[in-house]
């Protein structure tokens, strides 16, 4: 009883936090590249949008998390070309990114309102599955899930053991050096930028695919920000977005068991949680202002026009 | 690549204006091919859009109507932006400030002191000024990012609001509608004769026009400037960046505060659980569109109001999701990003070279 | 390249001929028709002024950038080198001016950068390690930059292009951050590469180096090649008159001014935690400057000196009132616009960002430093007639050539900017001047007229700090000496006591600066 209580609880964090890893890890590898993409809310509504409606048509929830990250990598390429081609301000091409975000999804989506599509079912693994508590927390989920975990290992792996990861964190740390050796600053920055798009997308067909597939508007509610908060928070180390998305994920949770117990807190203030303690967290953590600027990637948010 | 980008050197001051008015014509072209996307003739849409809103005098007032709390935040946020403070909670501090007032206007006896009306404006002012100072607090103090922290602070006041007018505050009378009470006749905005136009509507561009005297005559206005365009410059000539960056937030928090109070004692006339469409957000466009430049924000703020405008009309005439709205806004900072470049480059052909072939 | 090439024809042919390279920049040609000749196991200078054009040539050399017209020929095979890569893959290596290396990545990580074949890349801390002890070149691979000197760092560059057996190592004004011990080490290294067959092209406008180091030298002047000789067979003043258009005036300015009167600014014990990322802490600082006085503060960039002119000009509050004395006044804790009202004027290094606003005009940038003493503002508010007529004044009787105080700062030449600055602060009449730098990346003609206006303020009784890492402006101008290392400033010293060797070893951070205490660590 206390067991199956403890599972349930363990996989709401879990899916609280999914989607708030692959979008943070996805950001944390522009952000390695020096690009600073403020459109991660805006490329996650894009992409639950995209995934939804797919999904929808096609009756495949995998082929909605596919072209869910074609629309993160195809929104994230216009702020892509406008900070990065165009010069233009990243923080303000960021917002834009957002703000557009808001209104495709909800243009597009206005014809989904309460419809329902295909959700990603979990996939057991064998053996492991059958662990106690574990088991279902960690091996019985959907495959983003496994995904999120994955991707984080591989992009520890590549930013810190690869020569291309080398050569990425190298560009954001400084794109006039790595311009001067003859690395393609632009092209790098464009690929990074991808990704985070790819991976925020996927972040957003998580929500509208898993955590609450009934389409409505809004439906992120800031996670991409509070994604945002997380890279800052792990102080640009892959393992430490772990920590951090987990961390949120149990604020998630704690606010549904105190609406869970009947305390008589006022429902929208238990909502605020999130978004107080992603304050708590960004103040914590950012008091030490030595720390940030040393781990903090030299070039974020910097624009580069090479002179040759 | 057959073109690439040169700096000027200088500032060019035909594209400071020329990007804008690019900007908004490249959306009017993209926003026609939206409308063919979507199935609608797009001549007819555009005009629906941008044209049949204003197209009377009541169309007029409520385009003003409108206009007046893009205008206020707006001013406000092009001040910060200018002093590189990048507060993007202006609806959270429009809600603060909506909250901050109609609490006393809720209090207090309708009608019976002359002074209601002028304390429920100064409180939405403050409760503006409170938002935005927390945001100033986190970020001197702790060094707390100030485009998080006054986002999720926007989050924040929407659940208080969204709590107080469901619990606390809910009108006994409403039939369980999540909505306060209407506020008395001595605590509502002031309206000109028959049409909407309000106090509001008076006031903003007059603000508008107060912080643009200030940030291009004033000492104050120059230690924002460079502050913003060079911190370093601003330390050496002595300007304090933590006093600047407490101003910059406190005016524009006031200036949200007060449009958010404004809103709720004059159009809207009650608290309910949404009393922004997100203008907060689109102040931010205004804010760009407008060049940084208070009295740009007047004329960009009125584009935005339009677009407001042009949403409901399309949803009503062309049976269209009023989310047009937001692509509308979205595609139009998008171009302006873009078109801004021309502002310090000027764009060369590269002429290919036959080098290659050695 | 190619496989069937006559080996026999390319034996005999320069390593490297350059022929008629032009290179348009808006504005100017950088390089007009220029000719270079490089031979095997030459040490070629390539000489000249700021702006003669040497490091866009350099830059073409090294494929970041692509000539206009003009030839390449590569051991006798014209070749198009299109990118640093492919410039590599040739055997050309390359130490930049300003270090491309990254800060936050480690010694074996940034030379990993450099080396774009796999293959060179396997076993490459051994590999350091030998390169290392075979050319004199200590290095810890692990180590992260940030913690480095600029000589260490210089090391990884060197040590980053000899792992990759370069015919032609390319060295741009490799000695103006080195100490002049940390020079002859370097010299040491180059000499051994060319006894192993490596050519060297050293960009230097220090002429001494010059005539000790290489064996041949092309003189450039605005773009064009004016000279190619043997440097060895020319004297130092041959070699500058060549360089320089107009012929050299050696004027002596330290006769024009002497100090008079009190101790104007006293700066005892002043200690300072840095508030840069990577910044030097000040160390117990202490020294005084009476009016009259030019006071130099020698150094290699990055051994406090911005520290201190941000502690001196009030950025960083001091520790105590008492650190820093103006007039006899303790404004340690003043900030910077009290610290002018007492008659303290300032001009940092940097031009862009610090002591300038680019995006603002002129006369804004003449209000920003000068609105107290000028008296630009009036009860809150900027007076612009009396700003612009301030802007105006600095421009005439400075020389600057602008449109006028309208014009955008960035719209300037670097020494037209530096000019416009230094006549902001000289027309406030301070009673100290701090000023860092001032005539870094600015032409002859407006370094003199900055020197100029350095001693008729001097002459009428301002003390003056000259922060500089040119040690010849230094000998040229002050009074008395000392010399800032690691944080700590050295006992001043007359100018005449002032040898380069003594100079030289107190930069290397021995205190005292003779050479029997100079310890050198096992």
């Amino acid at each position: 009883m206390i067991l199956s209580m403890v599972t349930t609880l363990a996989m709401s964090v879990v899916a609280a936090s999914t989607p708030l890893l692959i979008a943070a890890s996805g950001e944390l590898v522009a952000e390695k590249s020096g690009v600073l993409n403020l459109g991660v809310e805006g490329m996650m509504l894009v992409g639950a949008i995209a995934g939804f409606a797919t999904a929808h048509h096609s009756g495949s929830a995998m082929l909605g998390v596919g072209v869910a990250a074609l629309a993160g990598i195809g929104i994230a390429m216009i702020f892509a070309m406008l900070s990065l081609s165009f010069l233009a301000n990243q923080v303000a091409t960021g917002l834009a990114l957002t703000i557009f975000g808001h209104g495709f999804a909800a243009l597009l989506g206005a014809g989904y309102v309460g419809i329902s599509a295909p959700v990603l079912h979990p996939i057991a693994i064998p053996l492991l599955s059958a662990i106690p508590v574990l088991g279902p927390v960690l091996f019985d989920e959907n495959i983003l899930v496994y995904f999120a975990f994955i991707m984080l290992a591989v992009i520890a792996w590549f930013l810190n053991k690869t020569h291309a990861g080398l050569i990425l964190r190298a560009v954001g740390d400084s794109h006039d050096a790595a311009h001067a050796m003859g690395y393609p600053v632009l092209r790098i920055r464009y690929a990074a930028v991808a990704f985070g798009g790819a991976m925020a997308g996927i972040a957003g067909a998580y929500f509208s695919l898993f955590y609450s597939p009934l389409w409505s508007q809004d439906l992120t509610a800031g996670r991409g920000w509070i994604a945002l908060a997380l890279v800052v928070f792990s102080a640009w180390r892959p393992l430490w977005l772990l920590v951090g998305a987990y961390l949120f994920g149990g604020i998630t949770f704690f606010s549904l068991y105190v609406q869970g117990l009947g305390i008589s807190v006022p429902s929208p203030l238990v909502s605020a949680l999130p978004y107080v303690g992603t304050v708590l967290v960004l103040v914590l953590i950012s008091r030490d202002a030595r720390r940030i600027r040393l781990n903090q990637p030299a070039c974020l948010g910097k624009y580069f026009h090479a002179t040759a | 690549m057959l073109f690439r980008l040169e700096p000027r050197g200088e500032r060019s001051g035909f594209w400071s204006i020329g990007s804008p008015v690019l900007a908004i014509l490249l959306t009017i072209v993209t926003m026609m091919v939206i409308f063919a996307l979507l199935g609608k003739p797009p001549v007819q849409g555009i005009e629906t859009f941008l044209i049949t809103p204003i197209a009377n005098v009541s169309g007029l007032s409520s385009l003003a109507v409108r206009a007046a709390p893009l205008i206020m935040i707006g001013a406000g946020l092009a001040l910060c932006y200018r002093a590189n403070v990048w507060n993007i909670g202006g609806d959270g501090q429009f809600t603060m400030g909506a909250l901050a007032g109609a609490g006393v206007a809720l209090a207090l006896p309708n009608g019976a002191f002359w002074w209601e009306y002028p304390l429920v404006l100064a409180l939405g002012v403050l409760g503006g000024m409170v938002w935005a100072g927390l945001v100033a607090w986190l970020k001197l103090k702790f060094n707390a990012n100030e485009i998080l922290t006054s986002l999720m602070l926007v989050y924040v006041a929407n659940l208080i609001l969204v709590w107080l007018v469901t619990g606390p505050w809910r009108d006994p009378q409403g039939f369980g509608f999540p909505q306060s009470a209407m506020f008395g006749a001595g605590a509502t905005t002031p309206d000109f004769g028959s049409t909407s136009i309000h106090l509001g509507c008076a006031l903003a561009p007059v603000l508008a026009l107060v912080l643009w005297q200030i940030l291009g005559r004033s000492v104050l206005g120059f230690q924002l400037r460079v502050v913003g365009q060079a911190p370093r410059a601003a330390r050496f000539a002595g300007f304090s960046n933590a006093r600047l960056t407490w101003i910059a937030l406190l005016v524009s928090g006031g200036l949200s505060g007060l449009a958010g109070i404004i809103e709720v004692t004059g159009p809207i006339g009650q608290l309910t659980t949404t009393i922004t469409p997100g203008y907060g957000f689109s102040a931010v466009i205004v804010a760009f569109l407008g060049r940084l430049h208070p009295v740009g924000v007047i004329f960009a703020g009125l584009l935005l109001a339009l677009s407001y405008l042009g949403g409901d009309a399309a949803q009503i005439n062309l049976n269209m999701p009023n989310a047009i709205t937001g692509i509308f806004q979205g595609v139009l900072l998008f171009y302006l990003l873009g078109a801004d470049v021309l502002i310090l480059h000027r764009v060369r052909r590269i002429r290919p070279r036959a080098t290659e072939a050695a | 390249m190619a496989p069937g090439l006559n080996r026999s024809v390319a034996e005999d042919a320069p390593l490297l001929a350059l022929r008629g390279i032009v290179k348009q920049f808006p504005g100017t040609l950088a390089n007009d028709h220029v000719d270079l000749t490089i031979g095997q196991g030459e040490i070629h200078a390539l000489l000249g002024e700021n702006g003669a054009g040497k490091s866009t040539l350099v830059k073409i050399i090294y494929g970041v950038m692509k000539p206009d017209a003009g030839s390449l020929r590569w051991r006798g095979q014209e070749v198009a080198i299109n990118s640093p890569a492919q410039a590599r893959a040739l055997g050309i290596g390359m130490v930049f001016q300003h270090f491309s290396l990254f800060e936050a990545l480690t010694v074996s990580e940034n030379i990993a950068l450099g080396l774009n074949d796999p293959k060179d890349r396997e076993n490459l801390e051994g590999r350091i390690a030998e390169i290392s002890s075979r050319y004199g070149l200590p290095l810890g691979p692990h180590k992260a930059v940030h913690d480095l000197s600029v000589g260490e760092r210089q090391r990884i560059e060197i040590v980053r292009c000899l792992l990759q057996n370069p015919k032609l190592l390319i060295m741009d004004e490799p000695t103006s951050v080195l100490t002049p011990q940390e020079v002859q080490a370097l010299f040491a290294t180059l000499r051994r590469l060319r006894a192993e067959g490596c050519s060297i092209l050293y960009i230097s406008h220090k002429l001494e180096e010059i005539r000790s180091l290489c064996e041949a030298a092309t003189i450039m002047r605005l773009g064009k090649v004016v000279a190619q000789c043997d440097p060895r067979e020319k004297t130092a003043r041959e070699l500058a008159e060549l360089m320089i258009s107009a012929k050299l005036k050696t004027q002596d300015y330290s006769q024009k001014h002497s100090a008079q009167g009190p101790e104007r600014l006293v700066v005892s014990k002043l200690t300072i935690r840095s508030n840069q990322q990577f910044g030097t802490d000040l160390k117990e600082i202490s020294f005084a400057v009476k009016g009259g006085e030019i006071f130099g503060i020698a150094g290699i960039a990055g051994n406090g000196q911005s520290e201190l002119m941000d502690a001196l000009s009030g950025e960083i509050p001091a520790g105590a009132p008492g650190n820093i004395l103006l007039d006899g006044a303790p404004v340690g804790l003043e900030r910077p616009r009290a610290r002018r009202r007492r008659g303290g004027c300032f001009l940092p290094e940097e031009r862009n960002g610090h002591g300038a606003v680019g995006g603002m005009s002129l006369a804004e940038n003449g209000f920003l430093s000068a609105h107290i003493r000028g008296a630009l503002g009036r009860f809150g508010l900027i007076n612009r007639r009396r700003t612009q007529e301030f802007a105006a004044k600095v421009i005439s009787t400075f020389d600057v050539r602008t449109t006028g105080p309208l014009a955008e700062a960035r719209s300037l030449s670097g020494g037209n900017l530096q000019k416009f600055l230094v006549g902001r602060e000289v027309l406030q009449q301070p009673g100290v001047l701090v000023i860092s730098q001032p005539t870094w990346g600015v032409d002859a003609g407006a370094a003199a007229a900055i020197y100029e206006a350095l001693v008729a303020l001097a002459q009428a009784g301002t003390a003056i700090v000259l922060i500089s890492q040119d040690l010849d402006e230094i000998l040229l101008l002050c009074d008395r000496i000392a010399v800032i290392a690691a944080g700590r400033l050295s006992e001043a010293m007359d100018v005449k006591d002032a040898t380069i060797e003594r100079i030289g070893l107190l930069m290397g951070g021995t205190q005292t600066g003779r050479e029997e205490e100079h310890v050198v660590p096992a």
